[in-house]
């Protein structure tokens, strides 16, 4: 099993939680200690959206459950910050709708959809002090002073950030930040949770942190969240849920392990995993499929000449058997070794290997079997070949 | 233990790092260094020793030494004063007229609409016209005589002999020409506000107004502050549309002889160049002192964010 599902099956979130859960003064349903706020269904029917001749956005569609932690994965440029933006009514739509609960929300402004946005850059109000940062939202609301302070405190207990309140953002660290920008959104008690990249600003350490807070924050208050970001490692240890991406196109929407165990097509199987999924020219012949000849896996697939194999780096083995390659780079990550190799069959395969293992040397030939699971593409449109 | 031998940079050095390049540094800076000496700091110094003698009766004769006695005697001068009331009377009208109104149109040209590009050309149009062209068809269109105003039946005041509007009147005109200069500094700080803290405050609720009174407006502080500055600057150096619109020769000139203009009138009406400097040396330190003053209040007042 890969490191990704390891970190996502094994992490106890409630152990390594660092927002605090304070008894709740108002509503506290669950125990929790923090009132549920309502939730809300997303809906994107049919949403196009493009800038002069550039088209973001193509029949765009996806459902986000009540309640539901759905990540929006995808490289630079895929359109999912867009997506997120229309969501927000930041952006508006070519056509097609956006639905909040059971409201169109398409030519709505963003104050009057009842959400709650997290900037990449956290967007905080530098002339203000924290505690008037997470106040703004409420004050616009025309909230009372007496429930503004209590919602406040409670919010800034929530993110840990209680003794910081007269500070202003330019003095914080940027974890301190990030967590103003969350309590400024928790604070609304909005529908939707809309969340632009906020991890991609702190460093690995606080952000492997942060994001096990966020997922927990977001279980305890079951508000219905849209994550935007482009690290499929915080999109497989939080969503409930991944959509993938590409080119302003849905590829996939399912759990984690279904994206990873079954990508629909060639790009969700590169996209997800670290590494992502080897990609190599093959064929099938008569129930077997074959690399430069060499027979690798089996399948009930018709013959074809031409057909993309997909196989985990985890999944490969080096060997006196199987198809050769030529060793290019060999990264060792302390625990592992990565071997870059390169073929006529592929210009580049990762094979994962145990620090332990004996290791090959750059420039030398190996030959490859795979020991686990093969995916078969269409060699011309990437789609999954069900077999 | 091994000795450090590389040493860390240091604060101080700057990026001159041997002595070769601070030679370059300082051969390329000659130049513009030169031209700052000469046009500058020269006529600076030599305005102080000028203030130290007292204008010759006949141009023949030459000057006499009275010493700084001539620059104090200026301020038991009741002309001084008058000047001092023109000047800021003339400033109190162009700075916040120009600042406003360069604001205003600022925020208004700050929108993502087809054809903004020629709203800001229009508006920023004004800096490039010159003094005398907007002295000039200013006092077209309020001529009483000949004026496009009277034409349509729009009766405005004769400038040239209305005490009460000849100062309101040339201010204004000065105001249309800084509020070209106005909108484009304030435009350029508009547009260095990042996008997401605006986009953050419409999805946190807040109105227009609000955003602009809460956010804008705050951020927007320090380059409202050097406007501000720029503008006092601009006010108490204005005199191109003094001298076209009102002249010496006009019966309201005392009501519009801001002291730049006194100066320029020591100089070529009274021949009186000592006067002409003591009268400078009082603007300088008088456009010190409000500068000054502005950096030690107004400063309190701006966000200078992170």
């Amino acid at each position: 099993m890969s490191d990704l599902l390891l970190l996502r099956n094994n992490a106890d979130f409630t152990k390594t939680l660092n927002f605090k859960m304070p008894a709740s003064r108002y509503g506290d349903t669950d125990g929790s200690g923090l009132e549920r706020c309502f939730m809300s269904k997303v809906e994107f029917r049919n949403v196009n959206k493009s800038f002069g001749d550039n088209q973001v956005l193509t029949n765009f569609e996806l459902s986000v459950d009540d309640g539901e932690f759905l990540v929006l994965l995808g490289p630079s440029g895929c359109g999912k910050t867009t997506a997120l933006r229309i969501l927000a009514g930041l952006e508006d739509v070519s056509s097609g709708s956006v639905h909040i609960g059971d409201r169109e929300v398409t030519s709505e402004e963003p104050k009057d959809r009842d959400i709650a946005m997290v900037f990449q850059s956290y967007a905080l109000y530098p002339h203000m002090t924290v505690r008037k940062n997470v106040e703004f939202p409420l004050r616009n609301a025309g909230v009372s002073k007496d429930e503004i302070k209590s919602r406040v405190d409670q919010a800034l207990q929530t993110v840990g950030l209680s003794d910081l309140g007269d500070r202003k953002p330019g003095q914080l660290s940027g974890g301190q930040r990030q967590r103003v920008a969350l309590a400024r959104a928790i604070v609304r008690r909005p529908k939707v949770f809309l969340m632009d990249e906020p991890l991609s600003n702190l460093d690995a350490t606080l952000r492997q942190q942060t994001r096990a807070d966020i997922a927990a924050l977001q279980r305890t208050l079951g508000t219905t969240t849209l994550y935007v970001t482009h690290d499929q490692v915080e999109a497989m240890t939080m969503g409930t849920r991944i959509a993938v991406m590409y080119r302003g196109k849905l590829q996939q929407v399912g759990a984690p392990t279904d994206l990873y165990h079954r990508p629909a097509n060639a790009f969700v199987a590169s996209f997800l995993g670290n590494p992502g999924m080897n990609l190599i020219r093959g064929s099938v012949q008569g129930g077997a499929v074959r690399v430069a000849g060499s027979v690798v896996s089996t399948t009930n697939l018709a013959d074809r000449s031409d057909v993309t194999i997909g196989v985990r780096a985890e999944d490969l083995r080096i060997g006196d058997a199987g198809f050769a390659c030529e060793v290019v780079i060999v990264e060792d990550l302390g625990s592992e070794v990565h071997v870059v190799c390169q073929s006529a069959e592929s210009d580049r395969i990762v094979i994962r290997q145990l620090s332990a293992t004996t290791r090959p040397t750059v420039g030398q030939t190996v030959h490859l079997t795979i020991d686990g699971a093969t995916h078969l593409f269409d060699a011309m449109t990437g789609e999954r070949c069900e077999g | 233990m091994a000795k450090r031998t590389t040493s860390l940079p240091t604060a101080g050095v700057g990026v001159f790092r041997t002595k070769r390049d601070r030679r370059i540094g300082l051969a390329l800076t000659l130049p513009s260094l030169a031209l700052f000496l000469l046009f500058t700091y020269y006529p600076f110094f030599k305005n102080f020793q000028l203030a130290l003698y007292r204008a010759a009766p006949f141009p023949t004769l030459p000057n006499k030494f009275v010493g700084p006695s001539q620059f104090f005697s200026i301020f038991s001068d009741a002309q001084f004063w008058d000047s001092v009331r023109s000047t800021v009377i003339f400033v109190g009208l162009v700075v916040p007229i120009g600042v406003f109104l360069g604001l205003l149109m600022a925020v208004a040209a700050h929108q993502r609409l087809k054809g903004i590009r020629v709203y800001r050309t229009i508006f920023s149009s004004t800096v490039v016209s010159s003094a005398a062209v907007a002295a000039v068809v200013f006092s077209t269109l309020l001529s009483p005589v000949s004026g496009y105003l009277p034409s349509i039946g729009i009766h405005a005041p004769d400038i040239t002999s209305s005490a009460t509007w000849a100062m309101p009147m040339v201010a204004i005109v000065s105001a249309w020409q800084f509020v070209g200069l106005a909108f484009i500094i304030l435009t350029a700080g508009l547009q260095s506000l990042p996008d997401d803290l605006l986009e953050a405050s419409r999805v946190d609720g807040a109105s227009s107004w609000t955003r602009f009174w809460r956010i804008i407006l705050p951020l927007l502080s320090p380059t409202v502050f050097f406007t501000l500055i720029v503008g006092v600057i601009y006010g108490l150096q204005s005199f191109g549309q003094i001298d076209i619109m009102i002249g010496t020769q006009n019966s309201t000139f005392t009501h519009t002889n801001v002291l730049i203009y006194a100066i320029y009138r020591f100089i070529h009406v009274s021949a009186d160049p000592g006067m002409a400097a003591s009268y400078s040396i009082a603007l300088f330190f008088i456009t010190l002192v409000v500068t000054l003053i502005q950096f030690r209040i107004l400063e309190k007042r701006v966000h200078y964010g992170q």
